[in-house]
């Protein structure tokens, strides 16, 4: 094996012989070729047998085995070719006699990993894949590339280091070093496998930043209680845990193992690890979609619909809501597992948003459609526009996570104009009212209404009206139109919510007012763009 | 007589009644209760039969302060729970109202529930206790505890049945 020089002999022999399978022994050599560890595990496994018994083909004369069967020349060799190839002359290599622990060897090939619990062994497999991408495949998800993520067993970080302390222990006695940081990393090897068999299988690319990830939690009960003396070694390491799961989380044990002291460690933990029953299982293979957001403005025509569902002790007081007649189609659309909505602030259950609408966005969790063109985007709109008269959307276009924000800076900062019809007690005559038409920046002190007391804290707001204008109807009735800070309470303003919002239509016209409707005619906001229909 | 749907800020309020307040006669109060079914807010006022609301009567003193250590004035809560606020109990004082006629007069809380505020407007103005009683002249707000939010109204009268003790004083007096 080119890869392998002779430093790597002791390495091989000792896991080989303790039970440690042939791309872990890769590993712990050091061997950075990716393509070396695809190869499949038979054949590695042979080729590790070779390059042992290349040393004692040296001493030996060397004599066929008949009962046996050549065997091929290192396929290694043969697929990178190049000046290293170990068997110069072309001649068919030798076979070695049975006495010097074939035997023994392979049978522990078919054994499970001693520091991988059979994750480079059987789940780099191509039935491993199948079943993968079988999961994949059937959860119908749409998506450009991949992100795998594997979550592995505590135990594997354990072993691995008992692994290690073996083999330093066995260079150090031969006067050889080994440096840690050079051994590869069992997920990175992992990956090199399965990667490329995955992305053949899928058509997609594999990509770390991808938003579509395939993930597998492996597990082996087996050898779970393998971490539990680190917590008498390391005690401060395994906080106490919620909701009854396990204290001895990967980090946990990870953290441990580097307080640890090599003598505690030797102590407590056989090293070489044990070979294991069984090899892991994989517990569950998720698929899981980033979040797509969709953005729009929605105009409201009823009075008599919320913004959310309205259900006290489980019991729905008002037939659907804004965001559920906007977000079902979303979610058929888009096949979420769930959405959240939000808006750029929100009106009463009885006021109307006419004009060009509030802007308002959803997040479509774990979608399986991803994509969809203008067009579609279009007839999607239309779709829920056909669907009630109580709201209609415009401008719905997909945006990304970051421009939310521009959304809810809109909430706070931005004026919004409104329209409401006013009752007065004692009669009114036109120029009663036509003063209010010079006010500017009216400045208002509103304690929170008592309306929404129950569930806000108490506190007093200062807030301005910016302008407004009356339009005379009769003796007890008149329309202001106004504009208004964000966050201005426009119902308090009117009747005053028992003095409390100061000053109030009442208190300016000197009578009792009351405010009849409500309508929110604009929300200046410039966000999200407009679209031109 | 009131109007059939008050128009106002009051409109979306139930007016409960606590008459003869620790027997004082026709010393009566009138809770507002607000419609919001999960917790509803309460606004303390003056019934109408009130001696403070008759004619000739006015008002020379309003003080929160209802025993040396107690002020409601000191009232102070804080968050969404308004934690720190003063508990009260039906019959907790929350003012003293002195007439220039020399009459002392103690509002009661009617409700049990936690003190969120007191009227400081008829501090300034105890004119206006008088002239708008159900709405700028209200005495407090009070918020019953989530638990006792259905019972909170055991104790009172409804509007009809207030209006039969009503009628039975009149014709008590004739």
């Amino acid at each position: 094996m080119s890869s392998l020089t002779e430093k790597d002999r002791p390495i091989v022999q000792l896991l080989l012989s303790t039970g440690t399978c042939p791309r872990c022994i890769l590993r712990f050599c050091c061997v950075g070729s990716q393509m070396l560890y695809r190869h499949p595990h038979q054949d590695l496994m042979r080729d590790l047998q070779e390059f042992l018994r290349n040393n004692q083909e040296k001493e030996d004369t060397g004599c066929l085995d008949a009962a046996h069967p050549p065997c091929k020349r290192i396929r290694l060799e043969h697929s990178e070719g190049g000046p290293e190839e170990l068997n110069h002359n072309g001649a068919i290599p030798q076979m070695p006699s049975v006495d010097n622990g074939t035997a023994t060897m392979e049978s522990s090939a078919a054994k499970v990993c001693n520091v991988c619990l059979g994750i480079l062994q059987e789940f780099c497999e191509a039935d491993f894949v199948k079943k993968v991408c079988q999961k994949v495949n059937s959860a119908d998800y749409q998506f450009t590339s991949f992100v795998f993520s594997v979550s592995l067993p505590p135990q594997l970080s354990v072993r691995e280091r008992a692994a290690w302390l073996v083999v330093k222990q066995e260079m150090r006695n031969l006067g050889l070093s080994l440096a840690k940081d050079d051994i590869v990393q069992l997920k990175e090897a992992y990956k090199w496998i399965i990667h490329p068999q995955l992305s053949e299988e899928l058509g997609v690319p594999a990509d770390g930043k991808s938003l579509f990830e395939v993930s597998v939690v492996f597990a082996h009960p087996e050898t779970d209680e393998e971490c539990h003396f680190l917590a008498t070694a390391c005690p401060d390491c395994f906080k106490p845990a919620k909701n009854k799961q396990s204290v001895f989380t990967r980090m946990a044990v990870i953290k441990a193992l580097e307080r640890i002291k090599e003598e505690d460690f030797l102590k407590h933990f056989p090293c070489p690890p044990g070979s294991p029953k069984n090899p892991c299982d994989a517990l569950e293979i998720q698929c899981n979609n980033g979040a797509v957001f969709v953005a729009g403005r929605y105009n409201k025509y009823s009075r008599n619909l919320p913004q959310t569902p309205w259900i006290i002790d489980g019991e729905r007081k008002l037939e659907s809501s804004v965001e559920e007649l906007i977000s079902e189609h979303l979610m058929a659309a888009f096949k979420a597992d769930s959405f959240n909505f939000s808006s750029s602030g929100r009106e009463d259950v009885d006021v109307r948003t006419l004009g060009n609408g509030r802007p308002f966005a959803v997040e479509l969790v774990n979608p399986r459609r991803i994509r969809f063109t203008a067009e579609e985007m279009k007839r999607l709109q239309q779709a829920i526009n056909d669907s009630s008269d109580k709201i209609q959307v415009r401008d719905l276009q997909l945006v990304t996570r970051s421009a939310i924000g521009r959304m809810k800076e809109g909430e706070e900062e931005k004026t919004k104009t409104y329209s409401a019809l006013i009752w007065t007690d004692e009669a009114i005559q036109r120029e009663d009212i036509a003063f209010l038409d010079d006010i500017k920046e009216l400045k208002l002190e509103q304690k929170t209404p008592l309306r929404v007391l129950h569930r806000r804290p108490l506190a007093v707001r200062g807030r301005l009206i910016h302008s407004m204008q009356g339009e005379y109807l009769d003796e007890h009735h008149f329309r202001l139109r106004l504009r208004s800070q964000a966050g201005t309470y426009i119902k308090e303003f009117v009747h005053g919510d028992f003095g409390r919002t100061k000053p109030n239509i009442g208190s300016l016209l000197k009578r009792t007012a009351d405010i009849l409707e409500l309508d929110v005619e604009s929300v200046d906001v410039d966000w999200p763009p407009t679209l031109d229909d | 007589m009131e109007a059939a749907v008050p128009g106002g800020a009051e409109r979306y309020f139930t007016r409960w009644y606590k008459p003869d307040v620790k027997g004082r006669p026709c010393e009566d109060f009138c809770v507002l209760q607000h419609s919001n079914r999960r917790v509803a807010i309460c606004v303390i006022t003056l019934a109408e039969a009130h001696p403070l609301l008759q004619s000739g009567k006015t008002i020379k003193n309003i003080n929160y302060q209802i025993s040396a250590n107690c002020s409601r004035l000191q009232n102070k809560v804080s968050g969404k729970s308004k934690r720190g606020a003063q508990f009260l109990t039906e019959l907790a004082p929350l003012c003293r109202i002195s007439s220039s006629d020399g009459d002392e007069y103690t509002i009661y809380s009617c409700i049990r529930g936690r003190l969120i505020e007191v009227n400081e407007n008829i501090l300034s103005n105890p004119a206006l206790l008088q002239e708008k009683p159900s709405t700028e002249g209200y005495i407090a707000v009070v918020l019953p505890k989530f638990e006792e939010s259905k019972s909170i109204t055991q104790g009172l009268l409804t509007q009809k049945e207030y209006e039969e003790v009503l009628l039975k004083r009149r014709n008590a007096a004739s």
